[in-house]
């Protein structure tokens, strides 16, 4: 199979963070100081990649609410606002993307990852893993049922703290495509204090991050509903001979 | 009416997504053994090839340094290589011999390495015809890092191959392309390559746009 008619729409590296954004402690000495080398002509080894949609999905892997539970004869849930996460991933032209690897992560109620390495005070809730994915649907639509994660301090001002957020990893069509982001929710105070936020400099590229409360969808007397669209890079064909 | 978080660039276009740094608990999302957390059924994880793919079998590693000289114990990466024959395997799927894609992560221990098991991968061609050396893509997300570094990995023992690659030619410093080069090195009778990524300063790894 021939990739060389197709290519997709350049990366626009003023909607992302830059490598180097020293409010941002880490990013300090994590950041190349060297030029990227543009590619001009992608290959076949930057226009395809995984295709996941064979996977064997786990029945409670999108279901944070189910998947870590200890004792389920008890009844155990984790703690928490109930939460619908849901939305489309749709590629710059609107194009749906079916059938592709959504995953997420995120700390519990109390704002506490389960990872070795996360010593927060606030303890760790035995029915909550903190990790899900899905496969997109025909029309690109995934879904996960959670809990609202806490916001919790980290060591980089002297106050610093995250807003309440989930962790975002969305495959694509192509390496080209993938994307780590996280989504931050409609309203929170913390949003426009945080240093990884502030790591972008224009606003409407971290309304790309906010995910919306979306009444319509959320279930009365059970949980409510969060929107969150991914947009990935659009793929783009080549009509005409480059002669 | 409230307006969906995806934002419009033009008439035509949408902005794509922010990237954000995948932070220091990314293992517990896309590496749940090195979080220390329960796997589920099928994980994607480092094994790219089982003992009955065909090709010459190798074993990748190295570790991760930043512009202090210390190592990054919290990277995740991903690669993406063709098979012997030169082809990819997009296909994934946990029952066949070889997948094209893998993931591996530094870890916390001393020595802090990332590691692969897979195949040597066959020569690719470049949209011109010529072909290019065998290679495989390394994208690397970590704590730190605000948008993930792309690189490519080539084989110290590949050098009439690699001397010709379009894309190795593309770097224009003969000496940064060095920074994409793995060693071989035989341990106990088994093939292992070795290349170190460092994020910045001295030696500094070539990253791509594309």
């Amino acid at each position: 199979m021939t990739h060389d008619n197709k290519r997709f729409v350049a990366r626009d590296r003023n909607s992302h963070p830059p490598a180097y954004a020293p409010g941002y402690k880490t990013s300090v000495a994590r950041s190349p100081q060297q030029a990227l080398v543009s590619m001009q002509q992608p290959t076949v080894s930057e226009l395809t990649g995984p295709d996941f949609s064979h996977m064997r999905m786990g029945p409670h892997d999108n279901d944070l609410l189910l998947n870590f539970r200890q004792d389920a004869s008890q009844g155990g849930l984790p703690q928490g606002e109930r939460i619908m996460m849901f939305g489309r991933v749709v590629d710059q032209f609107g194009k749906p993307i079916p059938h592709t690897l959504v995953e997420m992560w995120q700390a519990n109620a109390g704002g506490r990852y389960r990872h070795k390495n996360d010593k927060y005070l606030a303890p760790l809730d035995p029915n909550f893993g903190g990790v899900g994915r899905c496969l997109t649907d025909e029309q690109g639509v995934y879904r996960f049922r959670t809990i609202k994660p806490g916001p919790y301090p980290w060591p980089n001002d002297m106050n610093s703290w995250r807003p309440a957020h989930i962790h975002v990893s969305v495959t694509g069509p192509s390496i080209s495509t993938r994307l780590i982001t996280q989504m931050y929710f409609e309203g929170d105070p913390l949003i426009p204090l945080c240093p990884i936020v502030h790591t972008l400099k224009d606003p409407l590229a971290v309304e790309t991050m906010i995910g919306r409360l979306d009444m319509a969808h959320s279930k009365p007397m059970d949980c409510l509903a969060y929107r969150f669209d991914v947009v990935v890079r659009g793929e783009l064909q080549t009509y005409f001979e480059n002669q | 009416m409230k307006q969906p978080n995806s934002q419009p660039t033009s008439d035509l276009m949408l902005r794509e997504t922010a990237s954000q740094t995948a932070g220091p608990y990314v293992h517990i999302g896309l590496a749940l053994a090195a979080a220390g957390n329960p796997v589920r059924d099928e994980e994607i994880w480092n094994e790219m090839a089982k003992p009955d793919a065909e090709g010459e079998h190798i074993e990748v590693v190295g570790i991760v340094i930043d512009g202090n000289g210390d190592l990054v114990r919290d990277a995740f990466i991903e690669a993406w290589q063709a098979d012997a024959n030169g082809d990819y395997q997009a296909d994934y799927d946990l029952s066949k011999p070889f997948n094209s894609f893998g993931r591996t992560a530094t870890t916390f221990d001393r020595g802090s390495e990332w590691s692969l098991a897979t195949i040597k991968p066959g020569a690719v061609k470049h949209p011109s015809g010529q072909l290019m050396a065998p290679h495989i893509n390394l994208t690397l997300f970590a704590r730190g890092v605000n948008i993930q570094l792309q690189t490519r990995l080539y084989f110290d023992d590949e050098s009439e191959a690699n001397a010709q690659c379009p894309v190795l030619s593309r770097i224009e410093s003969p000496a940064r392309r060095q920074t994409l080069i793995a060693k071989r090195e035989e341990v106990d009778g088994k093939v292992r390559y070795r290349l170190d990524i460092r994020l910045q300063g001295e030696g500094e790894t070539v990253f791509f746009d594309f």
